[in-house]
């Protein structure tokens, strides 16, 4: 653990990322605190630019919300959605990869072709159409971006389960009695770790992503200030208030961003073989 | 006249690494046309040593001190670009894993031009004329296809013979052979070595060999080197050096040498037969022989029976592709074998399924090759060696005080149990290896080359204690190996496989001193050093 953190650390970009990332986890614990109101209340006149006003410091948007608090609050809906939009398409994908890459054969055929058919469709689509099916709340939200971003992760257990289950370990606790669900959960997961655990950090970006495109085509959640939604709303007066689009497309940028150099330094730290030159 | 030498040369490691330098004090001269073994253990400094000359240490590794003379130009400290033309021009270099060592999706023929290319010398057709002409000089059969060959489709020794080919296409004065066998088979091996020794001849080249086997030194050494951690402790003629070892180290590493020499006088076992494989077929095959592609089938084993008494130990020998393994495999049934029978009990373990082939399965239990890849990396020793009784039903507290006692058998320490595998050497990874195996106390061992990637003084150690296991619990046990010495230590019959089959059978004395076939006499002619331990015998 110890020297995980130490290889961690040695990739400047990964704690910057940590950083913003933290900063972001902090806006959206203590946005009820900060902006106790709704950020849908109107406070001001509209279009007001940022740092022109005292207590508003991001200005107001087209129908006088206070940007700032849009912006909080995002953040919370951005990282919650995110966060376990990515726990629903692991909890799909690492047991379809690993009973795939386990047992092989017939097996491996069918929940591959299953995850075939859901990768053959371009995510986005898919997510949108799944959309128009369901009511726009933000549970569903969470579901289509699941349902879309499974297969990948059950294509990379299946992997890393086919090079791990003939290792000998594996082979030697076979002989000793130990049945497949033993072997799996307690010899071949915890091996196969590192990589998820990778991709998982990327998908959180994936997922604030997407989150942010649906709401900016008006198919999120109505109901929640979302930085997606922040973007579509202001899309009609960018060239009269640019600010409304620019500061939630950085919010988002940073975020993903943020999640992205953690994935590259957690790859890093976890598969010290593959890391360059280390002087 | 030296050609080469090295003087006071210190090679520093990483700070935090076991010892502070990888090699210290390392002094000695090559003259032009010499052989020179460096022997010595894994982590003995050898390889560090050669890849100095080279200029190619690993990241973190420093030369600190002394120097390197090559023609009488000091060539340690050389920028990249002024030691490019040494490399591979006058000094060149073997790897032990040929095919790691090639370029998988470079045609041969390309390979080989690639060095002449790297160093500018000659044209195209120039080129492919000399690539030719030394697939020819190394052996290879029929090069004009050779040169055309892909890696993957040459087998081991003739990927071996062509990284010779490679590094002797600049015609080096020195060429640096980093166990360039040790992968390979006896019969391969002896190729090899014979190969290396005539280019030595015909041209006059120098060449230093490292290695771990003795065997092998006494075969080809004019001077050897012994090296432990990092320090030359002896050197000298490779007579000198192997008939009158004066370091207790050497000496100590002489002993361990498994010998062939040993009597036919095993008294006959009592005849019960406690695992009786009758008529085992295994066949694999890869393509699906439709649309796309032909349809390989290889037949790994074929109509191969014996029987193993209660006592006694079988080695199983065979080149790599004799099917020894995969016998091993089906028996223990981690393979589905295509035919034939494997009777333990009475009970056909072959045909079983599910629970009953677990609980006859616990009386068989194997003993991995690599004590690296066998035992889970994110395992404590504890949960290991407990897991296996536990999931038949043992209490956990009963399974712990087992496997303390189980540490204690195989001669490690009990405060292991705490500790996860990559704290450990191999020698002791290999221990907890035997004593998982022996967790549920089997009645029969499967040990699919234990010893095989261990070293000599550690493979010595290990093959005791499991000849020791063997009398004090009442064990039968496989033995397979590609190693006709070490089968000649441990076992008591000797089953010799090829191709699949059995070619075969026999108590120790008989197979390995009057062999009946021709195979056989032939994987017991390519044992390296066999003048040597003879001359070794006269001697004691």
């Amino acid at each position: 653990m110890k020297d995980f953190w130490k290889r961690f650390r040695y990739n400047r970009g990964a704690v910057i990322g940590l950083f913003i990332l933290a900063f972001v986890i902090a806006t959206a614990i203590l946005a009820p605190v900060l902006f106790p109101q709704s950020p849908w209340k109107m406070v001001q006149r509209p279009f007001l630019p940022p740092f022109t006003q005292d207590g508003l410091m991001l200005g107001t948007d087209a129908l006088g919300r206070d940007v700032m608090a849009g912006l909080a609050h995002g953040a919370y809906v951005s990282l919650l959605v995110g966060l376990v939009s990515t726990i629903v398409a692991l909890a799909i994908g690492v047991p379809v990869g690993a009973l795939a890459g386990y047992f092989a054969g017939r097996t491996d055929d069918a929940l591959m072709r299953f995850t075939e058919f859901f990768q053959t469709i371009p995510s986005f689509a898919l997510a949108i159409v799944l959309l128009a099916i369901f009511q726009p709340s933000l549970t569903f939200v969470i579901i289509a971006i699941s349902i879309v971003s499974w297969p990948p992760v059950a294509r990379l257990v299946r992997g890393e389960v086919l090079s791990l289950r003939t290792r000998e370990f594996v082979e030697a606790a076979t002989l000793s009695g130990l049945g497949n669900t033993q072997i799996i959960l307690r010899h071949i997961l915890p091996n196969a770790l590192p990589p998820i655990i990778v991709l998982a950090s990327l998908m959180v970006a994936q997922a604030i992503l997407l989150e942010s495109s649906l709401s900016f085509l008006g198919l999120g959640d109505p109901n929640i200030m979302s930085w997606g939604y922040m973007i579509g709303a202001a899309r009609t007066v960018i060239r009269t208030a640019w600010w409304l689009s620019f500061l939630p497309g950085m919010a988002i940028l940073l975020t993903v961003l943020a999640l992205n150099l953690i994935g590259e330094g957690l790859n890093d730290a976890l598969n010290p073989r593959l890391t360059r030159k280390s002087e | 006249m030296t050609l080469l030498s090295i003087r006071d040369l210190d090679i520093a490691l990483p700070v935090g690494a076991d010892r502070l330098y990888a090699a210290k004090h390392i002094n000695f001269d090559l003259a032009a046309g010499e052989i020179l073994c460096i022997v010595g253990e894994s982590g003995s400094g050898k390889s560090m040593s050669a890849n100095a000359i080279m200029g190619l240490l690993p990241q973190g590794v420093k030369p600190v001190n002394g120097s390197i003379t090559f023609d009488g130009k000091e060539i340690l400290g050389l920028s990249e670009r002024e030691m490019l033309p040494l490399r591979g021009g006058r000094i060149s270099m073997i790897f032990q894993e040929p095919l790691s060592a090639l370029n998988p999706l470079m045609r041969v023929g390309a390979q080989i031009a690639e060095v002449f290319e790297a160093h500018g010398a000659l044209n195209g057709a120039e080129r492919r004329e000399r690539a030719l002409k030394l697939l020819d000089e190394v052996g290879i059969p029929d090069p004009d296809a050779a040169i055309r060959a892909y890696p993957f489709q040459l087998s081991g020794g003739q990927r071996q013979r062509v990284m010779i080919a490679m590094a002797l296409a600049l015609e080096p004065d020195i060429l640096i052979a980093d166990e360039p066998t040790t992968a390979l088979d006896v019969t391969t091996q002896a190729q090899i070595l014979k190969l290396i020794e005539d280019l030595r001849k015909s041209r006059g080249m120098a060449v230093i060999f490292i290695t771990h086997d003795f065997g092998v030194v006494a075969d080809i050494a004019d001077r050897v080197i012994v090296m432990q951690k990092g320090e030359i402790v002896e050197s000298g003629s490779a007579d000198d050096v192997l008939l009158k070892p004066q370091h207790p180290y050497t000496r100590a590493l002489i002993d361990a040498i498994p010998r062939l020499t040993r009597g036919g006088d095993v008294e006959e076992v009592k005849h019960t037969p406690i695992l009786t494989v009758e008529g085992l077929q295994k066949t694999f095959s890869t393509g699906s022989g439709t649309l796309f592609g032909k349809r390989r089938v290889v037949k790994a084993v074929q109509d191969v029976s014996f029987e193993l008494y209660a006592g006694e130990t079988i080695g199983i020998v065979g080149e790599s592709g004799s099917g020894k393994s995969t016998v091993g495999r089906c028996i223990v049934r981690l393979l589905d074998p295509d035919g034939g029978r494997v009777l333990m009990d009475g009970a056909d373990i072959a045909h079983m399924s599910g629970a009953e082939l677990r609980d006859q399965r616990r009386k068989l239990q194997m003993i991995f090759q690599d004590p690296f890849s066998s035992l889970n990396p994110r395992a404590r020793v504890s949960r290991i060696l407990t897991e296996g009784l536990i999931a038949f039903g043992t209490p956990k507290a009963d399974a712990q005080t087992k496997a303390r006692e189980l540490l204690e058998l195989v001669g490690l320490d009990a405060s292991a149990m705490m500790r996860f595998p990559h704290e450990f050497s191999g020698g002791q990874r290999q221990r907890i290896g035997i004593a998982r195996a022996l967790a549920l106390d089997p009645s029969i061992i499967i040990a699919d080359e234990a010893v095989s990637a261990l070293d000599v003084s550690i493979q010595a150690q290990v093959l005791d204690l499991l000849a020791e296991l063997k009398e004090r619990l009442h064990l039968s046990m496989l033995f397979i190996t590609h190693d006709l010495r070490v089968a000649a230590r441990i076992c008591d019959r000797i089953i010799v496989m090829q191709k699949g089959r059995i070619v075969e059978a026999g108590p120790v004395g008989k197979v390995l001193h009057d062999p009946d076939t021709d195979y056989t006499r032939s994987l017991l002619d390519a044992i390296p050093g066999q003048d040597y331990e003879r001359a070794l015998a006269e001697a004691e």
